[in-house]
């Protein structure tokens, strides 16, 4: 970008008084000491959830087994689901970012364009977030544990959790150390008297997710992904709200007549930044 | 209510539409790597695990820089601070980066202490 910022300027100029020593204006300088408060609160949850992935002695779950579903489709795909939505939330950041520029050119209409398309990729986001959390809670089917400290697999037709015993297709299949399910092809089933019978001398029965335990692994890291991801979703959640006031303000041509479209460079610092927490939350929590 | 003594710094990010042209392709390049780059991640992840499982630690490592490149391009390109005057980039990057370094470190020491520390006794 031309201007001010690129300018030479002396010292005593520059901070002589009068003038911003950054070429910037208050609002957006605000904006950056906003982000720069809430990028340090993200990476304190990041750095926490280090610190006890790193000093646990139980196995961590492993990314690519927890998070292999796809909506309407039965199998593995490991990681797929949170690709695409990586891909939803960068699309949405680049068109964020065309309308920066088309405000730079004080044009209206791509402006309007590139906020409706912002809006509807963050709404996207939001809605795959809440299905991944669905899942994550709904989890896929849970364990059981013997007094001889053995684990099951609980595996039914009907995905039933509240009575899987006596749903259609029920049989047990052996855990893996350190294991989230084996895929279709590895697993060994037991056979249905010997699943019964365990089942009913069964210890504990874990499924699916919640604040005090979880099918995955300690119960730390259901609670990371519900507090790391949960707070990034509401990020986006006000983002949206955010874009969407400010796509209106635009319709009605107040950034217009103010001679400027400042106001979609300040939502889009934000917008750019809930992006660029995404982009540390999948290699830390998913990835890694 | 114009007011004088105010200079407006929005308006000299203004530029033509010949200016908003480059800028354009630029956006869209960097976009092609963010893309490219998230695919190599999840192609690493989900498939280079099972086929050279002893490189692993090598693969966090690249998910580690690659995030870094990621972050780099976002903050400089989308959110226009490699635009910005020196001074402001510093006063935004030096003291976040000073936090943090320092707290991955205290975590990083710590959490081998305690991981240590249950191994052992308990």
């Amino acid at each position: 970008m031309a201007g001010e910022a690129t300018k030479t300027m002396s010292n005593d100029v520059l901070w002589g008084g009068g003038r911003s020593p950054f070429s910037i204006s208050y609002g957006k300088m605000m904006m950056w000491f906003f982000l720069v408060s809430d990028a340090l609160t993200f990476s304190g949850l990041l750095v926490a959830y280090g610190f006890v992935r790193h000093s646990t002695t139980e196995a961590w779950p492993i990314g690519e087994e927890v998070f292999r579903a796809l909506p309407f489709l039965h199998g593995s795909y490991p990681l797929i689901y949170v690709a695409l939505m990586t891909a939803i939330l960068i699309f949405s950041s680049v068109t964020m970012v065309l309308a920066v520029e088309a405000g730079h050119r004080m044009d209206k209409k791509g402006v309007i364009k590139w906020m409706f398309l912002t809006v509807i990729g963050g709404l996207f986001f939001v809605g795959s977030q809440a299905w991944e959390w669905s899942h994550f809670i709904h989890g896929g089917g849970g364990y059981v544990t013997t007094a001889e400290g053995a684990k099951y697999w609980v595996h039914n037709d009907a995905h039933d959790t509240h009575d899987p015993a006596h749903a259609a297709g029920f049989h047990l299949e052996p855990a893996i150390e350190g294991h989230y399910m084996a895929d279709e092809a590895d697993r060994v089933r037991v056979s249905p008297e010997e699943s019964l019978k365990i089942w009913n001398e069964r210890v504990t029965y874990v499924d699916g997710a919640n604040m005090e335990r979880n099918e995955y692994g300690p119960p730390q890291y259901a609670n990371f992904f519900f507090f790391i991801t949960g707070f990034h979703g509401f990020h986006v959640f006000s983002g949206v709200v955010i874009n969407l006031i400010v796509l209106i303000m635009a319709i009605q041509g107040v950034f217009h007549r103010r001679g400027h479209y400042e106001m979609i460079e300040k939502a889009g610092l934000y917008w750019h930044f809930v992006d660029l927490v995404w982009v540390f939350v999948f290699t830390f929590f998913y990835l890694l | 209510m114009e007011r004088d003594d105010i200079i407006e710094y929005s308006l000299d990010a203004h530029h033509s539409e010949e200016a908003g042209r480059k800028i354009r392709r630029n956006i869209w390049m960097v976009t092609l790597l963010l893309a490219v780059v998230t695919t190599v991640e999840v192609v690493l992840g989900a498939y280079w695990k099972q086929w050279f499982p002893e490189s692993w630690e090598m693969v966090k490592l690249t998910y580690i820089v690659l995030t870094l490149v990621k972050a780099g391009f976002i903050v400089a390109v989308f959110m226009h601070l490699g635009d910005e005057r020196r001074n402001i980039r510093a006063i935004i990057l030096l003291p976040y980066a000073l936090f943090i370094l320092y707290l991955l470190f205290i975590a990083v020491w710590e959490s081998n202490y305690v991981h240590w520390a249950w191994t052992t006794f308990l």
